[in-house]
């Protein structure tokens, strides 16, 4: 079968390739929603370092889908099944590491086709089957799968002390972050620490959200979540370590294209344990499904979704990340291309 | 219920490159006829997609179906009439005599040169067929189009904001298709190249589906050879 892949030639440009796919070979999916990741926004305007650029392009954006299984010679699925795509293909994973971190891994939409495609072949294994979630909030699974994977090492990882979490950011990942806290530490007290009023006030479900510039000096907290990334990564790690008590644990989460400077001095005499996350792995597609099955979490995550028109040429990509670059927060779309 | 009809009845004299029918030409690793079967048997929506080959050719059809590993269930060679309409009407009858009449079911009609169908194109002839009864899947004309009744001097000069180049699939409700051929008479029916010709001469309206520039149908040699490039290379937009 001859397959459409809708690559990102350079900034604001798109092409075809077609290219023949073997259908036997693994289970083909037809991609039914899609959903625009800060890192696909970043390729699509350019933002990312011209190396990198001329280094990854061309290349099909986006890694945050789901689809329908249409043909599967194996017989594991059945032909009309619905799930969850996982763009991440490990190589070598020791025991005890994460498939997310192995070396050798390879990542589609980063250096590899994402999912803009008229079919994806995947293996078995990367396909996470789902039923009864509606496809525009499944298809922001892979999103929820990097907040339960950074929760889940921060439970692993940190001291048990768990009264104050908070949470630096206000956009999509600190609002899932905080949800999903929310969810799993029921007694904790869940702080959303944020530069925009509008955005804050979405984060109606946690107990207390602050302006980053007026942060009570009482101030205290047990440990935080990083999620604000860009040109506010430095000021959000810093006040970080600033109102942290001592051992606590900081996951970050924040993408930053420059390095960014860390007051090493109070991370040493506080003794803080500094945990970079990303990306996810098959089991946490699989906790992330099972959250999303619950109604209240759904309609948490129902509030920051927008939903652009439906995708069936490429002027409609266009409009869909045009749309994306005035939303607050996630924007999905149909895949109908 | 939903039947795909894959029109592979000719005998490809135009190609020049070998003896064979060009639907049996390579296009990468696999015919093209092989490419254009897959994107069918994608659609999940069909119950059965029939194919219409030449009947010199039907062994060697059933051979490829075996070779490449197609779903052999879902699948059903049919004997190519004298031209187009009558490899579709074999389809039809065939369907008929599996199937019966059934006023709401609908085929699918699509050459088996033209592999770079996509599966919208496919999706929304169906829910045309499904909704109107007919439909066709035409691009917008780039080329001005300039008619010469004589072949020596231009007759008309169209507007090329109305003109449209048809490709396929055509898709119809097959009670609807099989009653307005036979109203034709034998004139009309000799003058037939296309499928929705049928509907438009009989003033039922033939809804179009937009396809794209890159359904192109391999018919010449330099066909063959855009088609070999495109599968190779990158096409912008």
């Amino acid at each position: 079968m001859i397959n459409c892949t809708y690559q990102l030639v350079y900034p604001r440009t798109f092409s075809v390739k077609y290219s023949e796919v073997d259908i036997e070979k693994d289970i083909i999916v037809r991609p039914k929603y899609m959903s625009i990741c800060h890192a696909d926004q970043r390729y699509y305007l350019g933002k990312r370092n011209a190396s990198v650029l001329k280094k990854k392009l061309p290349m099909a954006l986006i890694h945050e889908s789901c689809g329908e299984v249409i043909y599967d010679k194996t017989g594991k699925f059945k032909v009309g099944q619905n799930v969850v795509m996982i763009p991440n293909i490990p190589e070598k994973v020791r025991p005890g590491e994460y498939e997310n971190y192995s070396l050798g891994a390879k990542f589609l939409s980063s250096g590899y086709d994402g999912f803009m495609r008229e079919f994806v072949a995947l293996p078995y294994d990367r396909l996470v089957p789902f039923e009864d979630i509606p496809l525009q909030i499944a298809t922001i699974c892979e999103f929820i799968s990097v907040g339960v994977h950074a929760i889940n090492r921060f439970d692993f990882c940190s001291h048990r002390y768990r009264d104050n979490i908070a949470v630096w950011g206000d956009g999509s990942l600190s609002y899932v972050i905080s949800c999903l806290l929310k969810i799993i530490f029921k007694e904790a007290k869940i702080i959303v620490i944020g530069k925009n009023k509008t955005k804050l006030s979405y984060f109606s479900f946690v107990n207390e959200t602050y302006l980053a510039d007026e942060l009570p000096a009482d101030l205290k907290i047990d440990h935080a979540f990083e999620c604000v990334g860009s040109y506010g990564s430095f000021y959000a790690v810093d006040d970080i370590i600033k109102y942290i008590s001592p051992q606590g644990t900081v996951i970050l989460m924040g993408v930053s294209e420059d390095k960014v400077a860390i007051n090493t001095r109070d991370v040493l005499e506080k003794g803080l344990m500094l945990i970079g996350c990303s990306r996810s792995g098959k089991a946490e597609f699989e906790s992330a499904i099972k959250f999303l099955k619950n109604s209240v979490f759904q309609r948490r995550l129902m509030a920051i979704i927008s939903e652009a028109k439906p995708v069936k040429s490429i002027i409609d990509i266009h409009e869909a990340f045009a749309d994306d670059a005035k939303n607050m927060f996630k924007t999905v779309f149909k895949w109908d291309i | 219920m939903i039947f795909g009809a894959i029109l592979a009845g000719g005998v490809g004299t135009r190609m020049n490159i070998s003896d064979m029918p060009k639907q049996f030409l390579m296009l990468g690793n696999k015919p093209i006829i092989i490419h254009t079967i897959e994107k069918f048997l994608l659609c999940t929506r069909f119950d059965k997609i029939y194919i219409g080959v030449h009947t010199d050719w039907l062994m060697y059809m059933n051979d490829l179906i075996e070779k490449y590993n197609l779903d052999k269930a879902k699948l059903v060679c049919v004997h190519g009439g004298v031209d187009r309409s009558g490899t579709i009407f074999n389809i039809i009858k065939q369907i008929k005599k599996e199937y019966g009449g059934n006023d709401d079911d609908i085929v699918v009609t699509h050459d088996a040169v033209r592999p770079f169908v996509t599966s919208r194109i496919i999706e929304e002839n169906i829910d045309a067929a499904l909704k109107f009864g007919a439909c066709d899947t035409v691009i917008k004309s780039t080329d001005t189009i300039v008619m010469s009744k004589d072949e020596k001097t231009i007759t008309e000069i169209p507007n090329r904001r109305f003109m449209y180049q048809g490709q396929t699939p055509q898709s119809f409700k097959i009670s609807l298709l099989f009653d307005l051929y036979n109203d034709l008479n034998n004139e009309e029916k000799s003058v037939l190249t296309d499928a929705c010709k049928i509907c438009v001469v009989r003033h039922f309206p033939v809804h179009l589906v937009l396809g794209e520039v890159a359904n192109i149908k391999i018919t010449t040699v330099t066909d063959y050879k855009i088609a070999m490039a495109m599968v190779g290379g990158t096409k912008f937009d």
